[in-house]
């Protein structure tokens, strides 16, 4: 069973998809119960694999027996260990969380969404074990073409913000396939580690050169960076809330993790690093996007485009940090990976929770909730120290990482970037406490008596739970930060760093 | 100047399939309809498979399959340059998949947009959206 971990983590819950759209003609209440069963035995699988990395720090698996540059390779070591085991964590949580709304919204299809739902995580995790090119463009568009339709499904301008990302993605993973055609052009191979062993003697090559670059577009456009990060808030914002807790979160991260996998593992560190004109121009980028992420963030109304704008500050934290491209900033970008999908996921449970309660999540409708919904607002108030960098929630630690990097690389702007949106989430957050303490407007005439019985009106206590399990994450994360960074992060890191 | 001529001509197919490409964007970044621009990113998608059909191909090679009775222990000596590569013939196999389910996925999503707008043109779209948030 333990060899075969690797590919159980992505076959378990394609199979399980499929039962339940099957299942879903003829007896609709088993595809809740049989979606938590596929994502909680991925999770299982990942957390056993967790274990079986720290002993062993590579686990490889050959589909079907074939061996390496013939055969497709599954591998998973300490880059990706940690992402894996967060994926079916971020996916259930949010799952678990959203079952009324999923039910309500769905009605008659909500087996075909959590069928969706469930090979969307199926795709992901694939991506993230994959140690081959092209098997990664394949579940790169499982993923999207699941994640296109759980962002489609949703109301209003859902379908046309859908089809936009359906364009962008598109065209993002067509970039990434002719990157991965002209590496096969130049070396004749797949394989990631056989591929990272041709490409140094074709260090000067063009060819290669064209497919770095190829590829890297490619997965910017995938992961919103800053100029093309415009599909992202549209298509994010109009969603169902349900797709939006899982989409949001994981998707630009995982593109993250990829973007960081086909640098040092295919590229190597050496190849990837030595365009300094590359690196520096993507670190300046990276600063814009987050300067640019942070003040649109600031001009939203809603809740929830809100925190898709600082989704796209974020990517720029993790994108910057990894093309300082010294151990401080890569750690501290693989750090931010994992933190940044638990802060997101805790932000949008909380605001899913108050779009359940108050049915909108106008800023200027928030009025008074933090008396109404402590809890809510309590673990939303935790991840907006996250998002600041407040200790101990584990922002602070991947952000002060970073901006070690930085400072190692004399990138003063990125430390400035920093700094600023550090600066710009006090104010956001902030805001959002003030808002929120003031009672509400429009007073009816006669003062109720105010007992905490009558004021508060929390959201169920299967939205609750995983609420507050998240926002325990963002706090242990924190207060095991060593942990992970020496027993796992340090493993990562390319040799020589 | 004949350096140029022979840089077109020595390399047609990349030429091939960069134009066909470009339309493709052309056609998703500057069409009103919103069908049309789905025909456009069909047809980036068709470049790139045409793109890695015509690296496969060798001058004088055949189909990659060996002339042998599959019994005899004695198979012949094989030689590459003889048989065209497979191999991106049959990553294409999954990537015209995939472009098709795309195809599928946009086109459905065209539907809904058409239903919830009655219109395709992006511009009558985007002004009713508008006239939506002002009232």
């Amino acid at each position: 069973m333990s060899q075969h971990l690797p590919l159980l983590i992505i076959a378990a819950p394609l199979l399980i998809a499929l039962l339940i759209s099957v299942n879903g003609w003829f007896y609709q209440r088993l595809s809740f119960p049989l979606a938590v069963l596929g994502l909680a035995a991925p999770l299982y699988f990942s957390i056993e694999l967790l274990f079986l990395v720290l002993k062993e720090k590579v686990v490889v698996y050959k589909l079907g027996g074939w061996s390496a540059p013939f055969g497709i390779e599954y591998r998973v070591d300490s880059l990706s260990v940690l992402i894996l085991a967060l994926i079916p964590a971020v996916a259930l949580l949010n799952l678990l969380s959203n079952q009324q709304e999923i039910e309500n919204y769905f009605e008659k299809k909500t087996a075909g969404f959590l069928s969706l739902y469930v090979i969307f995580v199926s795709g992901l995790s694939g991506m993230v074990v994959t140690g081959d090119v092209f098997n990664l463009y394949v579940l790169l568009e499982i993923t999207a073409l699941s994640g296109y339709a759980l962002v489609g499904a949703g109301k209003n301008e859902a379908p046309l913000a859908g089809l936009n990302y359906i364009f962008m993605g598109t065209v993002g993973a067509s970039f990434y396939l002719l990157g991965v055609g002209y590496l096969y052009m130049a070396t004749g191979s797949l394989n990631m580690a056989d591929l990272s062993a041709i490409l140094p003697s074709l260090h000067d090559s063009k060819v290669v050169l064209f497919a770095f670059v190829l590829c890297l577009v490619g997965l910017f456009i995938k992961m919103a960076f800053f100029p093309m990060h415009s599909w992202l808030p549209a298509a994010y914002s109009s969603s169902p809330p349900a797709s939006r807790g899982l989409v949001a979160p994981l998707t630009t991260k995982v593109m993250i993790y990829v973007m960081i996998r086909i640098s040092l593992s295919v590229f190597g560190a050496d190849f990837s690093f030595s365009h300094t004109i590359l690196k520096e121009s993507l670190v300046w980028i990276s600063s814009a996007s987050i300067v640019f992420g942070s003040i649109w963030a600031l001009r939203q109304k809603t809740l929830s485009k809100m925190l898709c704008y600082i989704i796209i500050a974020e990517i720029g934290y993790m994108m910057g940090g990894f093309w300082l491209g010294n151990a401080d900033g890569i750690t501290g970008s693989i750090l931010h990976i994992i933190n940044d999908a638990v802060m997101t996921l805790s932000l949008f449970l909380a605001a899913g929770s108050i779009l359940y309660r108050l049915k909108t999540d106008e800023l200027s409708e928030l009025k008074g909730i933090i008396t109404s919904m402590p809890i809510t607002m309590g673990v939303f108030i935790l991840g907006g120290f996250s998002i600041i960098g407040v200790p101990p929630t584990c922002g602070f630690f991947s952000k002060w990482y970073l901006i070690k990097g930085a400072l190692q690389a004399d990138s003063y702007v990125f430390v400035a970037a920093l700094l600023f949106s550090t600066l710009v989430g006090v104010v956001l957050f902030f805001r959002i406490i003030e808002i929120t303490y003031l009672t509400s407007s429009h007073h009816d005439g006669h003062e109720e008596p105010r007992s905490w019985v009558n004021v508060i009106k929390e959201v169920p206590l299967n939205m609750l739970i995983p609420l507050v399990v998240s926002g325990a994450m963002e706090v242990l994360l924190g207060l095991y930060t060593k942990e992970i960074t020496l027993n796992i992060i340090k493993f990562a890191l390319p040799a020589g760093y | 100047m004949p350096d140029i001529l022979e840089i077109l001509l020595a390399r047609y197919n990349y030429w091939g399939f960069i134009i066909l490409m470009m339309i493709g964007l052309y056609a998703m970044i500057s069409k009103n309809n919103l069908v049309k621009k789905i025909i456009g990113m069909s047809i980036f998608q068709t470049a790139i498979i045409f793109f890695y059909v015509s690296i496969s191909v060798k001058l004088g090679a055949t189909i990659p399959i060996v002339d042998h009775d599959g019994h005899s222990a004695d198979i012949p000596a094989i030689n590459p340059a003889d048989f065209v590569n497979p191999l991106p013939h049959v990553l294409m196999l999954t990537a015209i998949v995939v472009a098709v389910a795309t195809l599928g996925v946009a086109l459905s999503l065209a539907v809904k947009v058409f239903q919830r707008y009655n219109s395709l043109e992006e511009d009558e779209i985007y002004s009713q959206i508008n006239e939506n948030k002002i009232r």
